[in-house]
């Protein structure tokens, strides 16, 4: 099987401008999203994906023109994320070029949309984005892990991960599977903006759980990161916003270096 | 230049399909039936969507579209777009568009479904559509289902997932493709381009 590991940079987009938070607060912006997108394309990204962190009513235009604008200029496949409540929201999205589109809190709020737009767009539209957050408060009927001697369980999170919801995140991956999701966009909250590395043993547990594919998001800082998660998971792909905005690692290098190191990826 | 159509099932991303077309000095126009036919020479069924609702947005144009075939009007089906050449499909219920004697069969679970990804073509006899194209060449692919032809001399390359997935199929001036051309970089180009190459004709 021949089926090669994604490197898929994200853009965080607010105003139409990339930015980059930390622990999903403190932006700093980061450039032309159109541009960058381009750019990556051309590097040999495998995929993008554009959250809109903005997502406030008055930007919905702003972000459908910006969809059509990046759709023009890549040829690979691209998500887009960020505020979608309902139906009509996710049909503008791909309707202006998206291939994709990524729900979190509205599926949470009302996980019927998740069947609704699989009937009719597909399942492969459908990506559900999970935040996700270790929570050391010890609950019945919650799957619990241990590290560093300390007991937790994963906890989802929606509003830009700053609402907890009491929702077990391995049970609530399963959910959005049996529902029709099509991809599972995973975030790590603890790691997220540390440069630290991916949450290996999240990623591991729901990539475990579900049978469809799921991405690596969260704690990315430099490409070995990304090898330990593709060695040490089953992942299908693993997403990344600062390391590639600034010039850090090109795209095409740390896929390079994936390869060399027994990844499949394609180059 | 040449004009070609996108049937739009009102289900999804077509505007990529456009973009490519476009790019690949096409004029492109979307339609929703086949009344206008005459006016392109060729026409595209994109891959967005889902069985049933799609094959619903054809349902008055089922007849038109047989006969298109049968005139040896070049169509690229993508994806759903292919899927919909043959009798039926586990997807739906509904019956295909019956070009092609076949039909269309969910992927074996033992695998991550959608099959998601970019993933190598094995090429198994020349053809009109991946002339230029090399052995290996990564394209992306984003499906649930594969295509079963009767006659599978018509399958001109394969994707390797566990089984062999029929990858590009191609009958006189039929193609299909379960990837993406339209999302598939450069190679996928070449093949938008050799599709246009066989509507100028």
């Amino acid at each position: 099987m021949t089926l090669t590991k994604r490197v898929i940079p994200c853009l965080d987009v607010d105003n139409g401008r990339v930015v980059k938070g930390m622990h999903f607060k403190s932006i700093k912006d980061a450039g032309d999203p159109v541009l960058l997108a381009e750019k990556y394309s051309k590097e040999g990204a495998d995929e993008l994906v554009f959250l809109d962190i903005t997502a406030s009513e008055q930007q919905r235009e702003t972000i459908k023109s910006l969809v059509q604008k990046v759709a023009q200029v890549i040829d690979i496949p691209f998500t887009v994320g960020g505020g979608v409540k309902n139906l009509q929201d996710a049909r503008d999205i791909l309707l202006s070029g998206a291939d994709k589109v990524a729900i979190n809190t509205g599926a949470v709020k009302n996980p019927g949309i998740i069947t609704k737009l699989m009937e009719i767009f597909g399942k492969q539209c459908v990506v559900i984005a999970m935040d996700v957050k270790r929570n050391y408060e010890i609950k019945e009927n919650r799957h619990i892990f241990t590290s560093d001697s300390k007991k937790f369980w994963f906890e989802v999170y929606i509003y830009g991960g700053k609402t907890p919801t009491d929702l077990d995140a391995i049970e609530w991956a399963k959910e959005v599977e049996r529902r029709g999701a099509g991809e599972i966009l995973l975030t790590s909250i603890d790691m997220d903006g540390t440069k630290e590395g991916y949450d290996v043993q999240l990623i591991k547990e729901i990539v475990n759980a579900v049978n469809i594919p799921v991405v690596a998001s969260g704690g990315c800082g430099k490409p070995i990161h990304m090898l330990d998660v593709f060695l040490q998971t089953n992942v299908d792909a693993a997403l990344a916003a600062s390391i590639f905005h600034y010039k850090t690692h090109s795209v095409d290098r740390v896929k390079e270096y994936l390869k060399e190191n027994g990844v499949p990826v394609r180059l | 230049m040449v004009k070609v159509a996108i049937f739009d099932y009102g289900a999804g991303n077509i505007f990529s399909l456009k973009s490519s077309l476009e790019k690949n000095e096409a004029q492109v126009d979307i339609i929703t039936n086949l009344e206008k036919m005459k006016n392109y020479s060729g026409l595209l069924l994109p891959g967005v969507g889902n069985f049933d609702p799609a094959i619903k947005s054809l349902n008055t144009s089922k007849v038109a579209f047989q006969d298109l075939v049968k005139n040896q009007i070049p169509v690229l089906g993508i994806c759903l777009g292919m899927e919909m050449f043959f009798e039926k499909s586990e997807e739906g219920t509904l019956g295909g568009l019956g070009v092609l004697d076949g039909e269309v069969i969910l992927l074996p679970n033992k695998f991550k479904i959608p099959h998601m990804g970019w993933n190598d073509l094995q090429i198994k006899k020349p053809s009109v559509l991946l002339d230029g194209v090399k052995e290996g060449s990564w394209v992306y692919f984003v499906h649930s289902y594969r295509v079963k032809p009767k006659n599978e001399e018509i399958i001109i390359a394969d994707s390797d997932y566990g089984i062999n997935v029929p990858a590009v199929i191609e009958n006189q001036t039929l193609f299909g493709t379960q990837f993406h051309p339209e999302k598939s970089s450069k190679v996928g180009s070449i093949m938008i381009k050799n599709f246009l190459r066989v509507c100028k004709k």
